[in-house]
């Protein structure tokens, strides 16, 4: 076994800088659409949203970041709308009782996490899986993933809860022990991204237990939900591109 | 038994065909493409897919259900070694009856096939031994069909209450048997999935899966949507193997509108395919790593898959080549010095990736969890039809890549590796050589890459219908589109390689004990979201 242990060494610490310094690294995430200017080829590119994340207000274009699912297709050949290469989105749902500011700080440096797939594809859960992976590695940051709801504080979302899925997230939520949070990763589990709502997915998690963190992205980067998570113990801030726009999923509970 | 004329070439399926069916079905060759299309009636569906199974040596793809006008439209779906080509039979039967023939009797591959198109469709296959819930759970109330026209698929449909005291049935029948439910929500970060272990002690006798706790609807909610549109399903409903779908999804619309596409989209659309390949292939290794516990090999293969996400990113935007593929080619195009820089990265990666399989190579602890556990063999994969990594573990060399090559696969030559053991550690070695095979590829078409634009300048889609498919990182994908005179998607059928396999892990997993479960269910490396769609 002393290969492995040599092998450990040698390879050095390559976790990211995040939340201490910024990482820039290439890669680290496809960034969002942050839209500034209202030129007409930024409403052109209006119509060429599939998802209705792009939306024409009056004389002002409004992005619901809860819908967008990276299609890129308004960034066209020649960047109709801009993309900004950013990993801090995640925003809080105001007005929620279950977690107060107290909670935050109860929370603040050990955070038990057990992620539940309602219906994901499987980029959420794959992004997830990096958070225990050296890059990330969110333990240093006092932050676990556990096998089971009781020893839970937060439920990690990801998925527009499909209809054979419902009993077993509620099931889950109920068997946590208060104070719980929830955290809703993803387009779909913000809005129910392509899939929903349908006949046989809902329209995002809040539609059946409430949300206090959402995390936009399809999906979003590791370093989108280390900034979610962060969020919820009261670490650092909420995103400043999307509080200022729309954001699904929020609605249901405003 | 499936006897060895693995090497029938489409011209001599054609001769056989011709002299055991004399005058009994309406045959219809395509040679160029090496489609064989098969008319036939109901009465002799099965006894024509046995002969195609057992004497041709066909493996069965998939089973595409119609809702025509006043028929149900049956495609039965098979294809062969290389140079064997695609077999399409096609039949009818009155919409009035509400029964198909069965063939999964002779055809065990169409067995769960079958099953899903009586739980959504409503058809009952005579003969099947064993129909009912299936995709559908208890809680979906019974003679509500969804696939079938005219079912409201916009709103979610009320469930009904579950009577407190069902249980899932058993099979095991001995002293102090019992069942052990594993999922939905398990493990630290798995997809939602069921298993009931029959046990009466320390062995697994009985793996009973029950999936589809993820069913989002994807073929129905296709349904009536423009191409733009269901591209985005296509896509999203796996997403990681979202390049490999995308392809299948956009051949299909090709094929059926004529677009031609541009030689420098079809080198790339080789690339990117073998690049998700590559970094499917290295999560995959993390993730049988992970299920032995030896945790420094599952921080370095974890090491490399990120650093495959990350090179995926920074030269395509997207860590998981969304948004790419398009029908015609692809959305952008890339220089051919971007192509060269991603394959010296791969390369990089690939040498820390031998660095790793040599090392795991002489950990005895790891190969103790893998050697001899988790064996399919050959006879029963052929059976249930298993495709990818896994069957190539059990001695089944059959490729998509090279049977019916698509996009710019025809001049790539690819030595599919191939081991016979089919325990998990054939799993393992598969896997690493296909990663080291993916990295080949992309070096060779990143250094001759055609010039010509990436788009087709044909945009508009004709109505028709055609079948799409790939060799995903998982295995066999076949994708089955029909766009209506609306120009929009009019039935979408996406056969699956982990459907296919989820179909056979019980093979793997019965009669090994309990521990060996997670491993066994790790060397499969199959994702709930492309089985349940």
């Amino acid at each position: 076994m002393n290969t492995w242990f040599l092998k450990g060494l040698r390879t050095g610490i390559v976790t990211t800088p995040y939340p201490d310094a910024e990482d820039a690294t290439p890669g680290v995430t496809p960034g969002l659409p942050r839209h500034e200017e209202n030129t007409e080829r930024a409403f052109a590119a209006v119509s060429m949203c599939p998802t209705r994340a792009l939306v024409q207000v009056e004389q002002e274009i409004v992005v619901d970041y809860g819908r967008c699912v990276h299609c890129f297709r308004c960034r066209g050949e020649g960047g109709r709308i801009r993309w900004e290469k950013n990993h801090e989105w995640a925003e809080r749902v105001e007005n929620h009782s279950s977690v107060s500011d107290g909670t935050a700080k109860v929370f603040s440096r050990s955070l038990h996490i057990r992620v539940v797939d309602a219906g994901a594809c499987g980029t959420c859960l794959s992004e997830i899986e990096q958070l225990n992976k050296p890059y990330y590695n969110i333990h240093r940051l006092g932050f676990f993933v556990t096998p089971t709801p009781r020893e839970a504080d937060v439920l990690m979302v990801a998925g527009p809860v499909t209809g054979h899925m419902r009993t077993a997230l509620l099931k889950a939520y109920e068997a946590m022990p208060t104070p719980k949070a929830v955290i809703a990763v993803g387009a779909c589990a913000l809005s129910g991204g392509v899939f929903g709502p349908s006949f046989a997915s809902g329209g995002g998690v809040s539609e059946f237990i409430p949300v206090d963190v959402m995390i936009p992205g399809c999906p979003p980067p590791p370093l989108a939900i280390i900034h979610g998570l962060l969020l919820l113990t009261g670490r650092k801030k909420p995103s400043t591109a999307v509080s200022r726009k729309k954001l699904s999923g929020g609605e249901n509970h405003a | 038994m499936k006897s060895q004329t693995d090497t029938l070439t489409f011209l001599e399926f054609g001769e056989s065909l011709a002299a055991r069916w004399r005058g009994q079905l309406n045959v219809r060759f395509d040679q160029g493409k090496s489609v064989c299309v098969i008319e036939c009636e109901n009465a002799k569906i099965a006894e024509l897919c046995e002969w195609l199974f057992s004497e041709c040596g066909y493996s069965f793809a998939t089973l595409v259900v119609e809702e025509a006008r006043d028929v149900w439209l049956f495609w039965h779906v098979f294809y062969g070694e290389p140079g064997g080509g695609l077999v399409q039979v096609c039949s009818t039967a009155a919409k009035t009856d509400n029964t198909a023939p069965s063939i999964s009797r002779h055809v065990h591959a169409a067995d769960w096939h079958e099953r899903e198109t009586e739980d959504l469709f409503g058809l009952a296959f005579e003969g099947h031994p064993r129909l009912g819930d299936f995709v559908l759970h208890e809680e979906w109330p019974e003679g509500v069909n969804p696939m079938r026209a005219g079912f409201d698929a916009s709103t979610l449909y009320p469930r009904r209450a579950i009577d407190p005291q069902w249980r899932p049935r058993g099979i095991v029948q001995a002293p102090g048997a019992f069942m052990m439910p594993i999922g939905p929500v398990y493990s630290d970060n798995a997809e939602s999935a069921h298993f009931l272990l029959e046990t009466v002690g320390e062995d697994v006798i009985r793996t009973i899966p029950r999936f589809f706790y993820k069913y989002r609807g994807v073929e129905k909610i296709a349904e009536g949507q423009p191409v733009d549109r269901v591209l985005l399903l296509a896509e999203r409903f796996s997403g990681t193997s979202a390049f490999a779908h995308s392809l299948a999804f956009c051949q299909a619309i090709e094929e059926i509108s004529g677009i031609a596409v541009a030689p420098r989209a079809k080198a790339l659309r080789v690339i990117f395919a073998e690049l998700e390949r590559f970094r499917h292939h290295i999560a995959a290794i993390t993730a049988i790593c992970q299920s032995t516990a030896l945790a420094v090999a599952t921080s370095q293969a974890g090491i490399l898959e990120e650093e495959a996400l990350r090179l995926t990113g920074a030269l395509t935007g997207h860590r998981y080549l969304f948004g790419l593929n398009t029908p015609g080619g692809l959305s952008r195009d890339f220089s051919d010095q971007t192509c060269r820089t991603l394959s010296g990265v791969v390369e990089g990666i690939l040498v820390k990736l031998c660095d790793l399989k040599e090392l795991l190579r002489f950990s005895s602890s790891f190969l103790d969890r893998l050697e001899e556990v988790g064996i399919v063999s050959r006879e029963l994969a052929v059976d249930y039809g298993l495709v990818g990594p896994v069957a190539r573990a059990s001695g089944i060399r059959r490729d998509l890549r090279k049977v019916l090559p698509y996009a710019g696969y025809e001049g790539v030559s690819l030595d599919t590796p191939c081991e016979k053991e089919g325990d998990g550690y054939a799993r393992l070695r598969v896997l690493f050589k296909e990663a080291e095979q993916s990295a080949m590829v992309i070096r060779k078409a990143a250094a001759a890459l055609p010039q010509s634009s990436v788009t087709s300048a044909e945009q508009s889609f004709r109505p028709g219908a055609a079948l799409g498919w790939v060799e995903a990182p998982r295995g066999a994908a076949f994708h089955w589109v029909r766009i209506g005179e609306d120009g929009c998607v009019q039935r979408y059928r996406l056969a699956t390689p982990s459907f296919t396999n989820w179909h056979g892990f019980h093979l793997a997993a019965e009669n090994f004990a309990f521990q060996d479960f997670p491993i066994i269910m790790a060397t499969f490396g199959l994702s709930n979201a492309e089985s349940d769609r």
